[in-house]
């Protein structure tokens, strides 16, 4: 096997990348720091290439099954002989898939956002904190050992806080970064009580030891039971609880749609391709206990996803924003990919919905990455964000509109695209396992293409509006990132991830099931057409069927009032049922106590003070007094 | 004979002690405070302490009586008569004073000196002179040479501080 | 020695003079009259060491040297005093020991 020793260097390079740029940035030129972070992310890029192919390529094969290859596991906190926390780096085939995906949509990240961010004041300090989020993201998905997962995930919500506030002059930018930052904090309590849970009933942290289908892990703690469910399934269903936060799974999806506050690369990067995927990362990590020793986390796990897809794209019909519409979309895709887990088995061709699920997330960042970074183009020619307030770019802007029309062909699932494929997959594990999830993901795929061909006929067809300024094509540093994501939409759906990425690490063949792809491709083409139908052209039809919808349509446009919901328990009930009571007890009590021993100090040390009165008299007086008193003492009491 | 005179030197020493300490004004004091110098001179010439005695009125009720009477000339304060001191100081001190009197005189009386002899001692000038300045044993050749650097001392130490600021 | 007067009584005579002297030095409030009673103070142990050296020890002169020094060094200490007691009048143009009350908290 050969030695995967330079894998290192990824994250080493990107984190001193960060360092380097985030103290020394601010003293050179910007265009240096953009340089530099491009070009350790560049570096990589390379490696994860090289990697992967000979990772895929046979290194890593042992009797035609991928293995679990771990060049470093170090020793980094001892606390008692079993409760032992290492750093490493752990190859396998999601993780290797993973680096490849982290490192080529950070590399168009950062080639794109040379151009997009030029001229802002925070440019040293952006490309400092995106370095930072690769290498978190990185350090993440190579962890060897679940509690380093857990460091990484932190450092990836840190990155997540601090890209997303990154305009911190505007408040609604600050607010919305606290929010994600809070939300997702909030869900990892769940997981930490899940890994305590976890790591308590199996001892150990390690994923090799945790995930080994033969291995002991599997049947701890089915014995204990609570509440009719058993001990291990209720530690993955609390650490599913801290994924479906970093996911935007609901009821915890409220922090994407702000989230767009941040710039639009990032939103890319973060918020489409990598960091929302780890939380299905993890499931898929975790994948052998949720398929084999807890099969009801796994039903939650589907269930859930399914319905945040669906609520997802209902919501995303409605929304004028270009950013919030592709928000929603991500929600939904990633719900998808829930969908596709928790109809998985495990084992050979079974386990084909783990398959179909890391699939469509290769994919999907492509896409999704790619249609972001169309839409930081076109606010960037049209300086808004408002679907309303454009139209007819397809004449300005040539290039975006190929690659976004790629891209919304790819995420509708329409052949020969990469979604296409994806999506056929996750339909028909849906098929094999659960009838229901497969109408409900059909539903979502014809939303799906409505809702994206909506957003792309109003943009670029319709009627021009007057623009202020002509709208004017990107540089050619922010369209060559579309161009090599497009052309990545076009052929990786080819890739046969059947024979490399599986639950089990044996490959297996998969084909296409033309019984449930030509009903799922006719679907989507319906929606395409009646998006079409809509806006196409100029016309009243969409304000009509607004009014004919009426407090319906108001309903789904107000997102369900999932955020005032929100807002209410936090103002309501939180604050004023618990934390004004705390604080009053805080303040009144525990301040006075201080102020009180403060007081009585303050007293005795007056009353004391007059003891050194600077009367002489007064000392010799004590001094006499004390005299006979001593000798008093010596002479009758002194012990003889 | 001797007696009556040392019970009326003692009865004058007692009085003239407590008039000082009680005086309302302060050349009173001072000349009581004399008197009882001279008492206590007095006593050392009935003890055959002639030397002694001699410089006692000398120094004693000589010279550091004018000072006094100097100093309370420089400060003022002659013709002002004297504030009694408060209730309360003079209670503590007369409680405080009573409680050592008591102590002082119960250990003197509970203590069974040894009896007297009745050896004569030699008082000469000529004797007190040598052993003054011998450094032999019972000499006290350093106390002699320390105190006069302390005379010394104290000179230079009284012209200094007294000195008025020539700055001024 | 004097015929018929015991150590006690001159021992006595000295506390009690000690003892007066102690009650002025606590209780005036000038500052020349509390060096007088410290004088007192002073004398009154001259008082003890003579007596002791007569009764105790009638051939040695300790005594008697011990009270010379005193004598000497009572002296002195007059001198300071009433030089200190001059400059603080000068200060503050009284010599009320009340007012000298600057050693303080």
């Amino acid at each position: 096997m050969e030695n995967f020793g330079y894998t290192v260097i990824v994250p080493f390079l990107l984190f001193i990348s960060f360092l380097l740029i985030g103290l020394a940035g601010g003293k050179f030129k910007p265009a240096l720091s953009g340089i530099a972070g491009t070009f350790s992310v560049l570096v990589c890029t390379v490696i994860s290439y090289i990697t992967a192919f000979s990772y895929f390529s046979g290194a890593g094969l042992v009797n035609d099954v991928y293995q679990k290859i771990i060049p470093y596991n170090t020793e980094w906190m001892r606390f008692t002989d079993k409760l032992v926390i290492n750093m490493g780096i752990l190859l396998d085939p999601i993780s290797v898939m993973m680096l490849v995906v982290i490192s080529t949509v950070s590399l168009m990240v950062h080639i794109y956002s040379l151009g997009y961010m030029k001229g802002d004041s925070g440019y040293s300090r952006y490309f400092s904190f995106l370095s930072l989020f690769t290498f978190s993201m990185i350090g993440l998905v190579i962890s060897t050992n679940i509690f380093q997962t857990y460091v990484f995930w932190e450092l990836v919500g840190v990155s997540s806080y601090l890209l997303i506030g990154h305009y911190y002059q505007k408040p609604s930018a600050v607010s919305a970064s606290k929010k994600a930052f809070v939300v997702t904090r909030f869900a990892d309590l769940g997981f930490l009580l899940g890994i305590l849970i976890l790591s308590n009933i199996t001892g150990t942290f390690d994923y090799s030891i945790l995930t080994d289908p033969n291995g002991s892990a599997l049947t701890q703690g089915s014995a204990i039971s609570f509440m009719g469910l058993s001990v291990m399934t209720w530690a993955l269903i609390l650490v599913f609880m801290g994924c479906a936060g970093k996911s935007a799974m609901f009821p915890l999806h409220i922090w994407l749609p702000d989230a767009m506050e941040g710039p639009t690369p990032v939103s890319a990067l973060i918020h489409a391709a990598t960091m929302v995927v780890a939380g299905v990362f993890l499931v898929a990590r975790l994948f052998p206990l949720y398929a084999l020793s807890a099969p009801a986390a796994l039903h939650l796990v589907g269930y859930v996803g399914a319905f945040t897809s669906l609520f997802a794209a209902i919501i995303a019909c409605t929304q004028t924003d270009i950013k919030r519409i592709l928000a929603f979309s991500t929600i939904s895709q990633i719900g998808l990919m829930m969908l596709a887990l928790g109809v998985s088995d495990f084992g050979g061709e079974k386990g084909l919905g783990y398959m179909a699920s890391m699939f469509h997330l290769f994919n999907h960042a492509m896409f999704k990455a790619l249609l972001f970074l169309c839409a930081g183009s076109v606010i960037h020619a049209v300086h808004s964000n408002e679907m309303n307030g454009m139209g007819g770019l397809r004449k300005f802007m040539p290039v975006t509109h190929i690659t976004f029309l790629v891209a919304c062909l790819a995420i509708a699932g329409i052949p020969p695209f990469s979604g296409f494929f994806s999506k056929d997959e996750i339909l028909v594990a849906a098929y094999e396992k659960d009838f229901l999830l497969f109408i409900v993901s059909m539903i979502i795929a014809g939303l799906t293409a409505f809702y994206m061909f909506r957003l792309y006929f109003s943009v670029f067809w319709n009627k021009a509006s007057d623009y202020k300024t002509a709208p004017h094509e990107s540089p050619s540093s922010m369209a060559v990132p579309l161009m090599f994501l497009a052309f990545a939409s076009l052929i990786t759906g080819f890739i046969p991830f059947s024979n490399f990425v599986t639950a089990d690490g044996k490959g297996f063949e998969t084909h296409i099931h033309w019984g449930i792809a030509l009903p799922a491709v006719g679907i989507a083409l319906a929606g395409i057409f009646t998006a079409m139908v809509i806006y196409k052209k100029e016309s009243d039809l969409p304000q009509r069927i607004k009014a004919s919808l009426g407090s319906l349509y108001s309903l789904v446009y107000k997102k369900f009032y999932i955020d005032e919901i929100y807002i209410f328990i936090t103002k309501k009930i939180i604050f004023n049922g618990i934390s004004t009571p705390v604080a009053w007890f805080d303040r009144k009590v525990v301040d006075n106590t201080m102020n009180g021993i403060a007081a009585v100090t303050n007293f005795v040390s007056v009353k004391i003070k007059s003891f050194q009165s600077g009367q002489l008299q007064q000392y010799a007086y004590v001094m006499v007094s004390g005299m006979i008193i001593i000798i008093l003492f010596v002479l009758y009491l002194w012990n003889k | 004979m001797e007696l009556i005179i040392f019970y009326i030197l003692v009865a004058g020493i007692l009085i003239s002690s407590v008039l000082t300490v009680t005086s309302r004004r302060i050349l009173r004091a001072a000349v009581y405070l004399l008197f009882m110098l001279l008492g206590s001179a007095g006593l050392f010439f009935m003890l055959n302490f002639y030397f002694l005695a001699a410089v006692q009125l000398t120094v004693y009720a000589g010279g550091i009586i004018v000072l006094i009477i100097f100093s309370v000339m420089l400060t003022s304060q002659v013709n002002e008569k004297l504030e009694a001191a408060g209730l309360k100081k003079s209670l503590f001190s007369l409680i405080a004073v009573a409680a050592g009197t008591v102590v002082c005189i119960s250990a003197i009386l509970n203590y069974n000196f040894p009896a007297v002899s009745s050896a004569e001692n030699d008082t000469s000038m000529r004797t007190i002179g040598l052993q003054l300045l011998s450094y032999k044993e019972n000499g006290y050749a350093l106390p002699f040479e320390v105190i006069s650097i302390l005379l010394l001392a104290s000179m230079v130490g009284a012209i200094i501080i007294a000195k008025r600021d020539v700055s001024k | 020695m004097i015929e018929g007067i015991q150590l006690e009584f001159f021992l006595i005579l000295g506390t009690l003079v000690f003892f007066i002297g102690i009650y002025g030095f606590l209780t005036r409030k000038n500052l020349i009259t509390m060096l007088m009673s410290a004088e007192l103070i002073l004398n009154a142990v001259n008082i003890n060491f003579v007596a002791f050296n007569k009764y105790l020890y009638p051939e040695n002169l300790e005594g008697q040297f011990f009270a010379l020094f005193i004598i000497a060094i009572a002296a002195t200490e007059v001198a300071v005093a009433v030089s200190i007691i001059i400059s603080l009048y000068r200060r503050i143009k009284s010599i009320d020991v009340e007012k000298v009350n600057e050693m303080k908290y």
